[in-house]
């Protein structure tokens, strides 16, 4: 008992000051831009590589289509959330549904305190939205196994961009052309969290609930079912209440992660969210570990730190002494990433944490292992 | 629409199906043996048109297209040495993770070596040649490909029927342990497999592009996805099966595209392929499988 809580206590500790440090990074946030866009990055990707895990590790549902319900949660936050004033600027080709139109002015006039939780309202009809779709082609999807259910999902995600993308949709989403003009993050509790913060706070209430899921007795037959399903299914585990479940929540994650990136990246496409969104993402959980939540935050700040950041003196020119070294170029940062992924996928097998979760004890224990081999 | 115009873009979508089903026998082959989605196939298919491109730069045509399917099956076996078999004993969910990543290396290799910037695909004068049949009009290649389609199909079903080799493949993508235990060399089985594989879609590929002018590192991902789909349509792991979905799909593509609906033109493909998979899971041609407790 005692033990629980002192861990506890650590792991409160650490929150505190990763919160402080945000504070710390919010007041200085000029000098250290790279910074915080790959924080706020690899936040929104490690929200999205938990909720694949939960369906990929922990449910053992290989589905590929995180993108597809990530451009659903995208789009929704995207089109509640552009200001009236905007509209017919983004949508200067084919104009702007009357109704959207409507409810934006509605929503516009009305009192201050729904305007300031407007945001967290998008972001969640969003993310309800794509659970509502994930329930629909549940149904029929989650029959089929392993493979083929990759590569319906990953037909799904692709149908998902198609009609976005479709110009029988063009007063809604703006077709081709995408939308722009989307607010920045809002500021949460009146400004006591800054606008910087606030995507670490909803991911972390999320990512805390996926969690807590995986803890209960459910995260315990998705496991069961992950190991076995004939045998969960014998033990009276019902499958298909449970796959789906699994997949809704994950939808519902995934379209939450969407609406996030659409404020951090201020504009969307439907070329932002093709097959390769996926596969980045499914690389993010298998770098950290399949079936390890902390495993996949700590790789998603891992992978976007290097791709964004670490890696990007690749593809300057380096030059040693007058000695110009071949190779450096632009895209020699991404080759490099790629062959670096092959050798986790092929020889790192287990990935950064395997199915391990991070531990204060472990790190405790081996802290005091190697003091007592000095002394 | 006229009956003319129907008749013209029907020659189109065979043309383009008969490209299709090239690349489609190459999955259908590899998940009959290997029960693996070979991702990095299509993106095979666009490192050939690139081949085709600088060996065209240097030699005549024909020599050109010898080394481009030379080069391409030696890819194919390469790959599976490398990523493929040092996995054979893993989950299966490896194993595809592994091919999405040989699939994005290459896309970021090629995208290194060649830029993104599409590169024009180098014209060969006799497939261009205009051929005029009374109101319709076609390039050699239009009508080549469904042609060459057949006899390719038609040498490799001689091939899996009649010789020791095909025979061996036969029984290894039956049972992988009994052949294996029989004294099957698995691993030659599984290299003969990718070779045909990545030559099909080698031959493919030349014919695809000849028709679209331009490759891209990315222009191997959607072709490859719905040559999947034709291998799952068809009835996967059945030649016959795979030949008749690349060619279905290739022409219902080309006449969404010519009714207008080009955005929908991908997604029907996927449509067709969950609507597939859940009224006959095993293709059009597939044998029904017991699932073994």
């Amino acid at each position: 008992m005692i033990k629980i809580k002192r861990n506890n206590i650590y792991t409160l500790v650490t929150l505190a000051l990763l919160l402080v440090f945000l504070y710390w990074l919010n007041a200085n946030r000029l000098q250290n831009g790279m910074l915080v866009s790959v924080l706020q990055k690899g936040v929104i990707l490690a929200l999205v590589a938990v909720s694949m895990n939960l369906l990929n590790g922990f449910t053992g549902l290989f589905s590929l289509g995180q993108a597809g319900f990530m451009s659903i949660g995208a789009y929704t936050t995207a089109i509640l959330l552009i200001p009236v004033q905007n509209l017919d600027g983004v949508y200067y080709m084919n104009g702007v549904h009357p109704a959207i139109r409507a409810l934006k002015e509605l929503v516009a006039s009305s009192p201050e305190l729904v305007r300031i939780v407007f945001p967290f309202i998008a972001l969640l009809l969003g993310g309800l939205l794509a659970a509502f779709a994930a329930a629909i082609v549940g149904v029929a999807v989650l029959r089929l196994k392993s493979d083929y259910l990759a590569i319906a999902t990953l037909g799904l995600s692709e149908i998902v961009r198609a009609i976005f993308s479709s110009p029988q949709f063009d007063q809604i989403t703006n077709g081709s052309y995408g939308l722009n003009k989307i607010p920045n993050f809002p500021p949460m509790l009146w400004g006591a969290i800054p606008s910087l913060i606030t995507p670490f706070i909803v991911v972390t209430f999320c990512i805390i609930f996926i969690m807590l899921l995986i803890k209960s007795s459910y995260g315990r037959a998705f496991k069961a079912i992950r190991e076995d399903e004939i045998a969960a299914e014998a033990m009276g585990i019902n499958l298909f209440k449970h796959k789906s479940m699994s997949f809704i929540i994950s939808s519902f994650f995934s379209a939450v992660a969407g609406g996030l990136l659409a404020m951090y990246m201020r504009s969307i496409e439907a070329k932002t969210f093709s097959i390769t969104l996926t596969y980045d993402i499914l690389l993010i959980v298998v770098i950290g570990g399949i079936g390890s939540v902390t495993g996949s935050v700590l790789s998603a700040f891992l992978v976007t730190a290097a791709k964004e950041w670490w890696l990007r003196f690749f593809d300057q020119p380096l030059t040693i002494g007058t000695f110009e070294v071949p190779l450096f170029r632009t895209g020699f940062r991404m080759v490099i990433f790629s062959i670096l992924l092959m050798i986790v996928v092929l020889i790192y097998r287990r990935g950064l944490m395997g199915t391990n979760e991070f531990n204060w004890d472990r790190i405790i224990n081996r802290f005091k292992k190697r003091k007592g081999g000095q002394a | 629409m006229s009956m003319t115009t129907i008749l013209q873009h029907c020659l189109t979508g065979i043309s383009l199906g008969g490209a299709y089903a090239l690349i489609a026998i190459g999955y259908t082959l590899v998940y009959g043996i290997l029960r693996l989605i070979n991702f990095a196939h299509g993106d095979i298919f666009m490192m050939a048109g690139y081949f085709m491109i600088f060996s065209l730069a240097s030699f005549p045509w024909p020599v050109a297209i010898i080394i481009t399917l030379v080069v391409t099956t030696a890819m194919g076996i390469a790959i599976e040495r490398m990523a493929y078999k040092p996995l054979r004993s893993s989950p299966r969910m490896s194993i595809m993770i592994s091919a999405i990543g040989v699939s994005y290396l290459l896309q970021n290799l090629s995208t290194y070596l060649f830029t993104a910037i599409p590169r024009g695909y180098p014209e060969i004068p006799i497939l261009k040649r205009i051929f005029q049949m009374g109101e319709l009009s076609a390039s050699f290649v239009t009508i080549l490909t469904p042609v060459l389609t057949i006899i390719l199909v038609v040498i490799l079903m001689v091939l899996v029927n009649r010789t020791k080799t095909g025979m061996a493949m036969r029984a290894v993508s039956k049972d992988f342990e009994t052949a294996k235990l029989m004294g099957i060399n698995i691993n030659r089985v599984i290299s003969v497999t990718f070779a045909i594989g990545s030559f099909l879609a080698g031959v493919g590929s030349i014919l695809y592009f000849t028709d679209r002018m331009s490759v891209t590192p990315f222009s191997g991902t959607l072709p490859g996805l719905k040559c999947f789909v034709a291998a799952v349509f068809g009835g996967i792991g059945n030649i016959p099966g795979a030949v008749v979905g690349g060619f279905f799909i290739g022409i219902v593509e080309t006449l969404l595209v010519a009714l207008g609906y080009s955005t929908f033109s991908d997604a029907f493909t996927f449509f067709l392929l969950i609507v597939m998979l859940l009224v006959r899971p095993t293709g059009l041609f597939g044998e029904k499988t017991v699932e073994k407790v």
